[in-house]
């Protein structure tokens, strides 16, 4: 994955609460094998809607997603991350996320800003009234700073995580490093253990 | 470590620690991989692209089911974006050596039913998938969680998960069920007490005499829609029932090693003293019957109640929420559920397809007829379900009764298949989730047990068995 350190720009206000993850990317859209071209396929079912908040002029070009509380919730599927980063986000903000997303926005670089519920509705409600709000996600602090706002505050992201993203690494390098360990665990399973063969 | 009272979980969690720094998310072992078509192609091909290998594929198993069709499964699948995930999945296990059960054989099936019915799914292990619904596997005391595709590449190459802590909860069922209610209403008002988000960040354990009671079909049924409540996993400490259920399965141990393994399962439950750190506390009597009206699975009631009226949320966004639901699921507030008229009866999906299932939507079958236009799908979760079914007569109960007998897969659980609802079509499923376009764009989907799915398959209407005539 890429390195990130700051995203900066405006945003796209979603607003409405509970969009899982069928609704980021709908299972016809799971059919493809390849790893790109899913940009299309974001919200599609509610792309054709010209009223859309996707479709409105004024949030072309944004490089960050508002949504509502429980964003990602629902199936597993990494290809809502896909989605949402082909299509040109490279953050999304909500007071809350469904696990499985936010823990495959970790492995993508795609940065979830978790907020309280308040500062959601804050920003969600600035972005409404102006679209050219300006935002700015800083990895190595940890903020979200919406500047016309007065507004600096801090979300969660464990060292780990941020480390990977500051660096761009990949869980799997560093995981093969631990080989000897793994080594050793697997000759202390118990015998009874099943396989598939 | 062994000194302090842990709960199940925190116990399977230790036992798969390969290596713990402060600070730092475990890296736990993983036992079982299971593999299907949808969530694994960019996987292996991450791997290829690094030359990397798959490190145990003795400790993977691979199944085709979100695509597969259930009718004229002897011929190529039509969908040719279907058939190629299909054909890329056997071209995928072929070269790094994966056993794969393709459509057609006895052993295929939902990933999260062929794995406890081959006996691969054992308590106290560690098992994984792309897939939410692994949680199915807690139902064994197994520590089970679905992973999205970078993971899935991360344990074909390394075996291995990098996990941090979870907290833990606990759910307790307390007293009996009423007759009549099922597994299924049982994890519908869990739903009800926790919403769509009271289980996030945790890993919950399922306690109390309503579950001990539950048979392992039932207690998978539980487990599956863990990940509906936001928890991590869903489980169950094993017991006679878990280990009789185990018992001469294809995988499970035998002779020396079923007395040594036997012996540590019974270690596997939550010590005296341990603390949780979430409690919900359900009481059994109160679960009758239950059907989700909304568009998440949090939005369900009894099925014996009216579809609820906005000025009983006082939350705002629960309001504005049930407000677009019922706008999309085309009800009236405060009608009742038992008036709302559905088209299309599904019973399937890996919450309940499994025999016991059948056998209960079939009792309500048997000797009845559905009701006129009422489209019905019924799909076995595996080859084996269908076989055992068809040996017990049950297929023949429901083409009598007008019901559609078909192939195994996920079918119209997310409609990958040519198994759909059109627009404003209103569905009665046994699956587990009822969003926005899942079965179909423009499809109403309404949650139910087997039982509740046979009924209203025959009155036309959402009923229990009682209220039939
Ligand atoms: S039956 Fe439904 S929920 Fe279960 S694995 Fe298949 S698609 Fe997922």
């Amino acid at each position: 994955m890429e390195a990130v350190h700051i995203v900066q720009g405006t945003a796209v206000p979603l607003d409405r609460s509970d969009v899982d993850t069928d609704q980021i990317i709908p299972s016809d859209w799971l059919k493809r094998v390849e790893r790109t071209g899913f940009d299309k396929g974001l919200f599609a079912e509610w792309r054709d809607d010209p009223t859309f908040v996707m479709n409105q002029d004024e949030y072309l070009g944004a490089n960050i997603l508002v949504g509502g509380p429980n964003f990602g919730t629902g199936s597993s599927r990494e290809h809502a991350v896909w989605a949402i980063q082909q299509y040109g986000f490279a953050a999304v903000v909500s007071s809350r996320f469904g696990p499985i997303f936010r823990n495959n926005c970790t492995k993508n670089g795609l940065v979830a800003v978790e907020v309280t519920q308040e500062v959601g509705d804050q920003l969600m409600a600035a972005i409404q009234a102006d679209p050219t709000l300006e935002l700015t996600i800083d990895v190595e602090r940890r903020t979200l700073e919406a500047p016309a706002l007065d507004l600096e505050v801090e979300f969660e992201l464990s060292d780990s995580v941020q480390h990977r993203f500051l660096n761009g690494l990949d869980d799997i390098g560093l995981t093969m490093q631990e080989d000897a360990s793994i080594g050793a665990f697997e000759a202390s399973r118990p015998a009874f253990k099943p396989t598939t063969r | 470590m062994s000194t302090e009272a842990r709960t199940l979980s925190q116990k399977v969690w230790d036992d798969h620690v390969v290596h713990s720094e402060d600070g730092q998310p475990d890296l736990l072992y993983v036992d079982l991989h299971l593999v299907h078509e949808v969530t694994s192609p960019q996987a292996f091909d991450g791997l290829r692209q690094n030359g990397r290998t798959v490190r145990r594929p003795d400790l993977t198993i691979a199944t085709e089911d979100h695509n597969v069709p259930t009718e004229n499964i002897d011929q190529p699948i039509a969908d040719e974006i279907s058939a190629k995930q299909v054909e890329t999945l056997r071209v995928n296990t072929d070269e790094f050596g994966i056993t794969n059960y393709p459509m057609g054989h006895v052993n295929q099936g939902i990933v999260h039913v062929i794995g406890p019915e081959q006996g691969l799914t054992q308590p106290g292990m560690t098992i994984v998938c792309g897939d939410s619904h692994t949680s199915t596997h807690g139902a064994f005391g197994a520590l089970a969680f679905g992973i999205g595709t970078s993971e899935v590449e991360h344990v074909l190459a390394t075996q291995t998960l990098i996990q941090p802590a979870q907290e833990t909860m606990s759910i307790t069922v307390d007293g009996v069920l009423p007759e009549g209610s099922t597994a299924k209403d049982v994890v519908l008002a869990i739903l009800a007490a926790c919403d769509t988000g009271g289980g996030i960040g945790a890993i919950a354990e399922f306690r109390g005499p309503v579950i001990e009671a539950l048979s392992m079909e039932g207690r998978m049924t539980v487990c599956n829609m863990s990940i509906e409540f936001g928890a991590k996993a869903g489980l169950i400490a094993p017991d006679e029932t878990t280990f009789e259920y185990l018992k001469g399965r294809p995988n499970a141990p035998q002779g020396a090693d079923w007395d040594a393994a036997v012996a540590y399962w019974r270690t596997l439950k939550t010590d005296e003293g341990a603390v949780f750190d979430r409690e919900v506390v359900i009481h059994g009597e109160d679960i009758t019957p239950h059907v989700t009206w909304g568009t998440n699975p949090g939005q369900v009631i009894k099925l014996s109640d009216n579809v609820p009226t906005l000025d009983m949320f006082d939350d705002p966004v629960a309001r504005d929420a049930a407000e677009r639901a019922l706008e999309y699921m085309g009800l009236t507030a405060g009608m009742p559920m038992k008036d709302v008229a559905v088209d299309t009866v599904f019973i399937g999906s890996c919450t309940n397809s499994r025999i016991e299932d059948l056998r209960a939507a079939a009792a309500v079958a048997e000797g009845r007829s559905v009701k006129d236009g009422m489209r019905t799908l019924v799909v076995p979760g595996s080859g084996l379900v269908k076989k055992q079914a068809e040996a017990e007569g049950l297929d023949k109960i429901f083409i009598d009764a007008g019901f559609d007998w078909r192939e195994p897969g996920c079918s119209m659980c997310l409609a990958m298949n040519p198994d759909k609802l059109t627009e404003g079509e209103r569905s009665a499923s046994t699956s587990n989730r009822n969003f926005e376009g899942r079965q179909g764009r423009g499809g109403r989907t309404h949650l139910v047990s087997p039982a509740v799915a046979a009924a209203t398959a025959i009155a036309g209407t959402f009923a229990t068995p009682k209220d039939l005539a």
